[in-house]
């Protein structure tokens, strides 16, 4: 492969996919210098693929067939974002945004708006982007996304992953060419992602570049470029959309990673309950090398890299990079003290660069665009974007990247449009099991990685679970403690004994056994264990209690001396009650009731009899006016 | 139970292990790679297994005890024909996951971590799918259920029973 070849592929395919990049009337025109007189993009990512996109691309491709439509592109993406509402698809030029696809409603699609001269299927398009007098709004214009800055997920859902000339027109691989046949020197590449201001977007926040640097460094023949695809947090896919949606992407800034540093292999640590991910990525690295991207002397430059997949194996310690180091050389995935650092010592004890997906997928953009477009963004600290695998309580469940300085306010209100059922918004917990909640109160922080630190909580990863009114804090609390109890690896005493010990308290907590003195001894507790833990996993496990307790002393103390959980949710604390006012005597209740606790006429307000109920919460699920209260 | 069912593995099972072994031998850190395939090829890893890997790795039966017994995808016990998992990470735990769990270990009358008498069906929890966006998730072997409830759960799971012509 040549600069030349490159670019004429770019040509080629360049109108083809920018016709999914601009506003309608732009599209139209540019639609009409391809062959393609329409294109539809179907989801193929992990959320839209378990909702059924596979059966309605099926079903799209055989209603084409029976059509005779020749001249409508296909394409299978990666994760658009809005997964709640998948199967999801997108037709061009209009860039209308058909939601929840059924096979059937396909077939509707293909006959009433895909044939020439067709028109939009108003009935089954994405009920937002549809206005009351039927005018429709482009995807685009929706509070989801006109509040995004996508750079990371710029690909993910505009192209197809497994088709890496697509890649290749949104200027894929001019970076690498950048960097090869300018040439830039190692230092000049290093000193871009520096100057980006680009910090790790895998929890740490440490900056780029200056990993890059400490690498270059080391002495040493061997060194190895790593990618941390091990995205442990329950609740977080920022890095899994990203290999499944522009694998491409993450392969070219290794390679650029590989040079800067000089090394010439790398691996990409993927969990193994990705299925999707680690399939796109082999193809996407087959093709790498077919084109010449990887492989002996890439761009003939005589620069030579190649990646290999390592598969996780569920352990969540495996996100610390020590451990992950461990775990590539085929080992128990336990941690190591620090220093020596990757960089010095890191794989297979030879100086190491290790950078999560999300980091990657921002470096090709930085080298092609330049440190000072990329550092134009975000705040004097924090530069850039950050992706959230927005989660929990919220209307639109899904991916969103948004520039650093965000306030925590715009994303659950405009892009996550707002908690559902008319609940109201309790707090947003960030960094999983590592991280802490951000409380109401502080909705209007600018989501930065200060801001967050100087609040009890920190970036994380990405994983942002917003929790309502019905959430009790102490239960969310304990969910992570039982979480970080079976994750511990068990090598350091402070984390392995230490989160058991924590885990107890909450239990004792929860089943309304707390004690005086409890949360005193649980603070000290988790002192100890931020001090002399070995890794991040020990040090951070307290954080979910600390920042509860923080915020949310008060429903600790509940708990503990006033056997109260106002949120109705720890069991033990609580009592179901049948509001006499509104219950209307259906007896739904009483018939669901499988310990027959309930009683009453017909008509005629029921009654629980206390000491018969299991708190099994049936008959509150159960009753449809609302007439049964737990206190 | 598991404990006492007896290794019954086959001569096409160990030539396709000893394939995989011969291909990743001289590979650094092969012992992970090695031990997926295994668990691919057998659905579980029992000790008979772990010494073949070990034997063919040169390395110590307590090293890929060590290994298998630490990552939570390897299992030592075998797996029900149909696997289900109740993913239990944070976006389907605060929408009721814990309920779903609690219906499917109803249903089959037995506890997470376990497989049902007659061998059909397992239980297990996992930590999030990634399809946080139906929330609460299960997954039947490949298949991924969402927006689950308990009483959805029985339907499905009706289904597989029917299929295995039992009524559990």
């Amino acid at each position: 492969m040549t600069l030349e070849e490159l670019n004429k592929i770019k040509n080629e395919y360049k109108d083809i996919v920018k016709v999914r990049k601009v506003v309608a009337e732009e599209s139209e025109k540019l639609a009409a210098n391809t062959q393609y007189r329409k294109q539809v993009l179907v989801c193929g990512g992990t959320g839209c693929t378990s909702s059924g996109s596979k059966k309605v691309l099926k079903a799209l491709e055989e209603a084409l067939e029976e059509n005779n439509i020749k001249d409508v592109l296909v394409v299978r993406t990666g994760c658009f974002g809005l997964c709640s509402l998948g199967p999801i698809m997108i037709v061009y030029p209009e860039g209308v945004f058909y939601s929840q696809a059924t096979p059937e409603g396909v077939k509707r699609i293909v006959k009433e708006h895909l044939v020439e001269g067709g028109s939009v299927v108003k009935e089954l398009l994405y009920k937002e982007t549809v206005k009351p007098d039927g005018t429709i709004t482009p995807l685009l214009e929706t509070n989801f996304y006109k509040k995004q800055r996508r750079i990371a997920l710029r690909n993910c859902g505009g192209i197809d992953p497994e088709n890496i000339n697509e890649y290749i027109a949104t200027s894929g691989y001019q970076a690498l060419a950048k960097v090869l046949l300018t040439p830039m020197s190692p230092d000049e590449v290093i000193k871009e992602v520096l100057d980006s201001g680009l910090r790790g977007r895998g929890g740490g926040g440490f900056p780029t570049g200056r990993k890059w640097m400490f690498a270059k460094a080391s002495p040493g023949d061997i060194k190895y470029v790593c990618c941390n695809a091990d995205e442990g947090d329950p609740g977080a896919f920022m890095d899994r959309s990203i290999l499944e949606g522009d694998p491409q992407c993450i392969i070219e800034a290794m390679t650029i990673a590989g040079y800067a540093i000089g090394a010439c292999r790398g691996f990409v640590y993927v969990r193994a309950e990705y299925p999707i991910a680690v399939e796109r990525l082999k193809i996407a690295l087959e093709q790498a090398r077919e084109y010449g991207f990887l492989g002996e002397n890439i761009l003939g430059s005589g620069f030579s890299f190649d990646i290999e997949i390592r598969l996780g194996a569920g352990a969540f310690v495996c996100g610390e990079e020590t451990a992950l180091m461990t775990s590539i050389a085929g080992n128990r995935g336990e941690p190591r003290p620090r220093p020596p650092f990757p960089a010095v010592k890191g794989l297979f004890d030879k100086p190491t660069v290790l950078n999560n997906v999300e980091t990657y997928a921002n470096i090709a953009q930085i080298i092609r665009k330049g440190s000072q477009w990329y550092a134009s963004m975000g705040t004097e600290t924090s530069k850039g974007t950050k992706v959230f695998a927005l989660g929990g309580k919220i209307t639109n469940v899904g991916l969103v990247e948004i520039p650093m300085g965000t306030t925590l306010r715009e994303i659950i209100e405009e892009i996550g449009g707002g908690i559902p059922n008319g609940k109201k918004f309790k707090a947003a917990q960030t960094g999983g099991p590592s991280g802490g909640c951000i409380p109401a109160e502080y909705i209007d922080t600018p989501i930065d990685y200060e801001s967050l630190t100087a609040i009890g909580s920190m970036m994380g990863s990405g994983g942002m679970i917003v929790l309502d009114e019905d959430a009790c804090m102490v239960d969310i609390a304990k969910f992570y403690l039982e979480f970080t109890v079976d994750e511990s690896c068990g090598k350091c005493t402070p984390c392995r004994v230490g989160t058991r010990k924590l885990l107890k308290y909450l239990e004792k907590i929860t089943l309304g056994k707390g004690e005086d003195g409890d949360i005193e001894k649980i603070e000290a507790l988790a002192e100890h264990m931020q001090k002399s833990s070995l890794c991040a996993l020990g040090q951070t496990a307290p954080n979910p209690i600390l920042s509860t307790l923080k915020f949310f002393r008060q429903e600790y103390i509940d708990h503990i001396y006033n056997g109260k959980c106002e949120a109705g949710v720890c069991k033990s604390l609580i009592r179901y009650e049948v509001i006499e006012d509104k219950c209307r005597g259906c007896t739904l209740c009483a018939r669901n009731c499988p310990v027959k606790a309930i009683s009453g006429a017909v008509k005629q307000p029921h009654v629980i009899d206390q000491s018969k109920c299991i708190k099994c919460g049936v008959c509150q699920a159960n009753c449809k006016f609302g007439a049964i209260r737990a206190i | 139970m598991a404990d006492n069912i007896p290794f019954q593995g086959t001569q096409e099972q160990e030539k396709k292990l000893l394939e995989v072994i011969a291909q990743n031998k001289d590979m650094q850190g092969a012992l992970l790679p090695v031990l997926h395939e295994a668990q691919e090829i057998y659905g579980y890893l029992p000790i008979e297994v772990q010494q073949m890997v070990a034997d063919g790795l040169g390395i110590s039966l307590s090293e890929v005890y060590g290994v298998a017994t630490f990552y939570s995808r390897f299992s030592l016990t075998p797996k029900g024909k149909h696997r289900i998992s109740v993913c239990l990470g944070t976006a389907c735990y605060v929408k009721g996951a814990d309920k779903v769990l609690a219906a499917v270990e109803k249903k089959l009358g037995i506890k997470s971590g376990e497989c049902t008498a007659d061998g059909l069906f397992s239980i297990d929890s996992c930590r999030c799918v990634g399809a946080c966006g139906l929330a609460p998730v299960m997954m039947v072997d490949e298949e991924v259920y969402g927006k689950l409830t308990p009483d959805l759960v029985g339907k499905i799971l009706d289904k597989y029973i029917k299929e295995e012509g039992g009524n559990q």
